[in-house]
């Protein structure tokens, strides 16, 4: 009988002794956390993506919070989020654009020609390094995927040997941008549908060499726009989106087929 | 009973009692946090502090209290009980003290409150008789152990994810693959003493 009440007394007195001291601990050693940080953290998305420019959702929060970060900086939770954040905040969260990442290239395997086999990682960095990996183009899309496998969102797929986004899905956090060797992933305002497929600014005889769907700098499309939004610029068509009207004459006159409009 | 010496505690504890890999202790956190190699190294050192420190007080616990009292047999019950709520104390003390050390440790210390490695070094320094130093010296020791194995298996996984795997094999099935390779690896070791 002794026993059992020892082993009783026993457990509860270390029970009640860490008890105290963990009631005592958070007294004492309380850290001051301003709640909205916590409430921040809640309505965002939690992806930590990174796309903000902070090390997650929650370095965000606290920068919202202590360094007054924009509140619509958040590019997957969109307007929605920075409405709450906002709200949180007591601050009006300014309407932040839909963008999206677009693959300039349209080099898939039938249009673009190959130097090499490529029998190696199937990572776009390690053929880059091959050369410049095995396109002809120096700087089309690879098509090994490595903006696949950064996707948090499940955006992006390779069809056809090149990267393609789909766009509903697209966040515009920007890790395939970073994560492609050949910088052929741009981040484009999503309403702006007119855009050029092509990232390559060699002169137009070169393209033509290596490429079916290559941009020529032909100026058709700077002479067909009638807001003066599309100029060549380093053999490649460069579309000015604050002039662009979406449109899309440059895409009908193009003669590569270079000018998408989605 | 006869102390063993600091070598020969250190090289049981890392390779032939090594506690993921031979004792198959801790394999959760193992699993779970080896995804990159610097949350592992982020696991390890937490996994390292809190053991150390479990080691200490819960050999005090057990020879002042429960040997004292003839109640060994609730060991296991008090140990989680020291554990957890020793690890939640020095959550608060470090989130405090060094908020730089908070931020490297922060989310793996609740994770490890009630883990079986944890658990089991404090177990282990009962059964095998060691004193305080040689107890606070072979949680530590084993606690390294455990970071060298999940230190080495998220290199392992890291550069498995850029290898082209089987796709039913992918993530998981393949991680559990190489794990068990990497066991078998260290079961070379056993039986080796000093």
């Amino acid at each position: 009988m002794g026993s059992i009440i020892s082993a009783v007394l026993i457990v509860s007195l270390i029970g009640l002794a860490f008890g105290l001291l963990l009631a005592y601990a958070s007294v004492i050693f309380k850290v001051e956390v301003d709640e909205r940080i916590d409430k921040i953290g809640e309505v965002l998305p939690g992806a930590n993506c990174g796309a903000c420019g902070y090390a997650g959702c929650s370095a965000y929060a606290k920068a919202v919070v202590e360094d007054g970060a924009p509140v619509n900086a958040c590019s997957v939770g969109k307007d929605k989020v920075a409405e709450q954040i906002g709200e949180i905040m007591g601050k009006k969260a300014e309407r932040s654009v839909p963008m999206t990442a677009r693959v300039l290239c349209g080099g898939d395997c039938e249009a673009a020609k190959d130097k090499y086999e490529y029998y190696g990682v199937p990572s776009c960095q390690a053929a880059n390094k091959l050369a410049g990996g095995p396109k002809a183009c120096q700087s089309g899309c690879l098509g090994l995927g490595t903006c696949v496998s950064v996707c948090k969102f499940g955006a992006i797929r390779i069809e056809n040997g090149i990267a393609v986004v789909d766009e509903e899905k697209c966040t515009a956090c920007g890790m395939c941008v970073n994560a492609c060797p050949k910088n052929v992933i741009k981040i484009m305002p999503k309403d702006k549908k007119v855009y050029v497929k092509c990232n390559s600014t060699m002169p137009g005889k070169v393209v033509n060499s290596v490429c079916k769907a290559g941009c020529i700098a032909c100026k058709l499309c700077e002479k067909e726009c009638p807001f003066d939004a599309i100029q060549i610029e380093n053999n490649l068509a460069v579309i000015d989106y604050d002039k662009c009207k979406s449109c899309g004459l440059c895409g009908k006159k193009c003669p590569k087929g270079v000018i998408i409009k989605n | 009973m006869d102390q063993p010496s600091i070598i020969s505690l250190l090289i049981a504890a890392l390779f032939t009692e090594n506690f993921v890999l031979v004792k198959f202790m801790g394999c959760c956190p193992f699993l779970g946090v080896s995804k990159k190699l610097d949350t592992a190294m982020g696991m390890g050192m937490a996994v390292t502090f809190v053991m150390a420190i479990a080691s200490m007080f819960t050999w005090c616990v057990n020879e002042f209290l429960l040997v004292k009292y003839n109640l060994e047999y609730l060991q296991t019950i008090v140990f989680i009980l020291i554990i957890a709520g020793l690890v939640q104390f020095v959550e608060m003390v470090v989130k405090k003290i060094m908020p730089s050390l908070y931020n490297a440790l922060g989310i793996y210390l609740p994770l490890i409150t009630t883990n079986c490695a944890v658990l089991g070094v404090a177990l282990l320094n009962v059964q095998n008789g060691y004193n305080f130093i040689n107890s606070i010296l072979y949680g530590t020791f084993a606690a390294l152990g455990f970071s060298l194995a999940i230190i080495l298996f998220a290199g392992v996984r890291e550069t498995i994810d850029e290898k082209d795997v089987p796709e039913s094999f992918r993530g998981f099935p393949i991680a559990l693959i190489s794990s068990g390779l990497m066991a078998i690896a260290f079961m070379g070791f056993s039986g080796f003493s000093i």
